[in-house]
């Protein structure tokens, strides 16, 4: 990028500044630390100049955005186009109680919806299940049938909001019942906008919401994509999650390495079924995390873009230009808040938010303040959805696409991220891809080593939590949290026996046995998963099936 | 010479936020204690009888999806059926401060909030340990 004989100057003239006026200022007044690190570890220099980005080729590594290799954001005007979608995740008690606070998120401008489910509905258990004790309605809300899905969106004109639910092993039974419910509002299912989260291998490596094993999960995910490209073209068949990943205690690095290792075993699985690359690759999308440390988070984003597009171009030989394309949501670092004098989470989440959109997100959910007490209030949502509002209309950093591109130490970060990914992923790849390496539990290890480090190093002192290890003070325990009405599950109980009571139970056995037999066979169960959920069986009697022909996960742990 | 202290590490419920069991299990295990970590999605059930099958000396219960009251009182009843009460039952994860005397009343010794040192958790362990 630079002229040869300038860069020899540099250099010179760099270490003559090290050695010179650097050394003796260091020899007298000792720098805080002996060495500096990123919150990921990666060593940090005194100063960047342009000899550490001298080798990047600007067109090649960098570009323009909208153009390959991405590294700059996938839209030519970025936020000048259209701001990113500010879609708080929200969800809790019943579909009549969730409904509510969408219908007040929508009011308070937020773009885009994002439904979260209860850990029953998540794992396909219905609400009067056993193992569904004590947790209905608790970290979101409850859908046992097609009819608490229409009771969470009613008033809602699915044509006009952009809808993500965070659903992983039964996805294609939650997307069924939105289709239904759009249906009912006139709604054909190609009009439709969303994101379902779908992804089954970060729920073996860190989030816990599996059901089936790893083959026929893939095949489900396979036949969703399918189906979606004919019917659904708009929606986002999968969100790739590197967030969980971060929150389980990856450092920066790994929670690229490890999304993008998961991104390459769903394409592979669906070339395999024989889906042709540019048919299914441009609805695929991702998510990750943003933690505190604003740069390197920033190069991260920057790095994962980059590494995508050559991957797909390159590995996969895909030609669409959206297939290259990483389009992805971004969450604040739950991990990163504290209970500790609560209120400065706002001020975390200001700075991860802004990571986010210098980092090109096409959507972002900020946390909110309470949120490692308990579930948020109205309060401290609609903080978190302001922290977005000022952040988009009076920083400034909007107006101008990628604005840190050029910085010495960004672009020297986007190297080092990408090139330590692009090693662990061949290190992946070496084991066999990801779904291998998930299960001899090689994944699942580095990231644990990284929590425990992290952890020593917080108790250690080596790394300030601010009202945690250092500036803590006497406090009196935060009133006013969010309580989830503990009659949910009582509720939802007698929901469904009146549901079971009422529907035609001929037509339920009949559609409940038509997806067995699908689910024997070969072909796409989104069809009869759909017939099932318009019958109105419950989650859980469809997952039951699944669970009977294809078993269920059992994963090996260890600490 | 001393026996080494039996602690089994448990998630009850449906949450599969494992993070901090994993992290306390690892500190206790570096601390020389003998640790089982059951994984995942236990039942209270399950958990007791893990905990009677090890002749655990301690049960750490981490929950962070909001199920704490139903599954942590679940435990200690269990426990006491079981005539297995002096088994230290500890627990943490996300836990309103306002739900911890019901759940002290219940039979959980001590709940441990966000941001607590893994050191705190085993100084506590050891002191309160019944040998």
């Amino acid at each position: 990028m630079f002229d040869e004989e300038k860069l020899k100057h540099l250099r010179n003239a760099k270490h003559e500044w090290y050695e010179g006026l650097y050394k003796k200022v260091t020899q007298k007044y000792p720098e805080r630390k002996d060495k500096f690190v990123t919150g990921s570890n990666m060593e940090v220099e005194p100063l960047y100049t342009p000899l550490d980005v001298k080798k990047t080729d600007y067109l090649e590594k960098i570009g323009f955005p909208g153009q390959y290799p991405f590294t700059r954001g996938v839209q030519p005007t970025m936020y000048r186009g259209r701001l990113w979608t500010m879609r708080q995740y929200a969800g809790f008690a019943t579909a009549e109680e969730s409904n509510k606070r969408y219908k007040y998120l929508l009011e308070q401008g937020q773009t885009g919806l994002s439904v979260a489910f209860d850990l029953p509905t998540q794992i396909g258990y219905d609400s009067d299940h056993p193992l569904a004790q004590g947790e209905v309605g608790k970290v979101g809300v409850a859908v046992d049938s097609l009819q608490d899905m229409e009771i969470l969106f009613d008033g809602i004109p699915l044509d006009k909001v952009s809808t993500s639910m965070t659903i992983n092993a039964p996805a294609a039974i939650l997307l069924a019942m939105y289709i239904a419910v759009a249906e009912k509002q006139g709604i054909s299912s190609d009009k439709l906008k969303g994101t379902i989260q779908n992804d089954i291998l970060k729920e073996y490596i860190a989030r816990g919401t599996y059901i089936f094993p790893p083959e026929p999960s893939m095949r489900i995910i396979t036949n969703i994509f399918e189906f979606c490209s004919k019917h659904v073209p708009k929606w986002n068949t999968i969100s790739i999650s590197g967030y969980h990943i971060r929150e389980a205690g990856a450092t920066a690095v790994q929670e690229v390495a490890f999304t993008l290792a998961d991104g390459i075993a769903y394409v592979e699985a669906a070339i395999k079924a024989g889906l042709d690359v540019d048919e299914f690759a441009p609805r695929l999308s991702f998510f990750f995390n943003a933690h505190n440390d604003l740069l390197e988070e920033v190069a991260k984003f920057r790095a994962a873009r980059r590494l995508w597009a050559r991957i797909m171009k390159e590995r996969f030989k895909a030609q669409n230009k959206k297939s290259m394309m990483l389009r992805f949501h971004t969450q604040t670092g739950g991990s990163t808040l504290t209970a500790q004098q609560p209120d400065n989470n706002i001020v975390r989440v200001t700075l991860q938010a802004l990571a986010a959109v210098l980092g090109g997100t096409q959507s972002l959910h900020t946390n909110s303040r309470d949120e490692a007490l308990a579930l948020p209030t109205e309060d401290s949502v609609r903080i978190a959805l302001r922290t977005q509002q000022i952040i988009a209309y009076e920083s400034g950093v909007a107006e101008t696409v990628d604005p840190l591109a050029g910085s010495y130490y960004v672009e020297h970060l986007t190297d080092m991220i990408e090139q330590q990914a692009m090693e662990y992923i061949e290190k992946i790849d070496k084991l066999g891809g990801a779904p291998r390496a998930i299960e001899k539990g090689y994944i699942q290890q580095e990231i644990q080593d990284s929590a425990y480090n992290y952890q020593q190093e917080v108790e250690s002192g080596e790394r300030i939590i601010v009202g945690v290890n250092k500036f803590k003070i006497q406090e009196t325990p935060p009133k006013d949290l969010l309580k989830v009405d503990p009659r949910v599950g009582e509720l939802q109980t007698k929901k469904l026996k009146r549901l079971k009571e009422s529907r035609d139970n001929v037509r339920l056995k009949q559609t409940l046995e038509a997806l067995r037999e699908a689910a024997k066979g070969q072909s796409n169960l989104m069809l009869p998963i759909i017939e099932c959920v318009k019958s109105y069986a419950t989650l859980g009697e469809i997952c039951d099936v699944l669970r009977e022909v294809f078993g269920e996960y059992k994963p090996s742990v260890s600490i | 010479m001393n026996k080494k202290i039996r602690v089994v590490i448990a998630k009850p419920g449906l949450d599969g936020h494992d993070r901090g069991a994993k992290v306390i299990a690892r500190a206790c295990r570096d601390a020389g204690m003998e640790v089982i970590y059951t994984g995942l999605r236990q039942t209270p059930e399950q958990i007791v009888e893990t905990a009677l099958q090890e002749d655990a000396d301690v049960i750490g219960l981490s929950s962070l999806s909001g199920a704490h009251e139903h599954l942590f009182s679940r435990v200690c009843e269990l426990l006491r059926e079981k005539n297995a009460e002096d088994i230290l039952v500890i627990g943490g994860g996300v836990i309103p401060e306002d739900d911890i005397p019901a759940l002290e009343k219940a039979g959980v010794k001590k709940v441990f909030t966000p941001g607590t040192p893994t050191k705190e958790i085993i100084e506590y362990i050891k002191a309160n340990v019944k040998k």
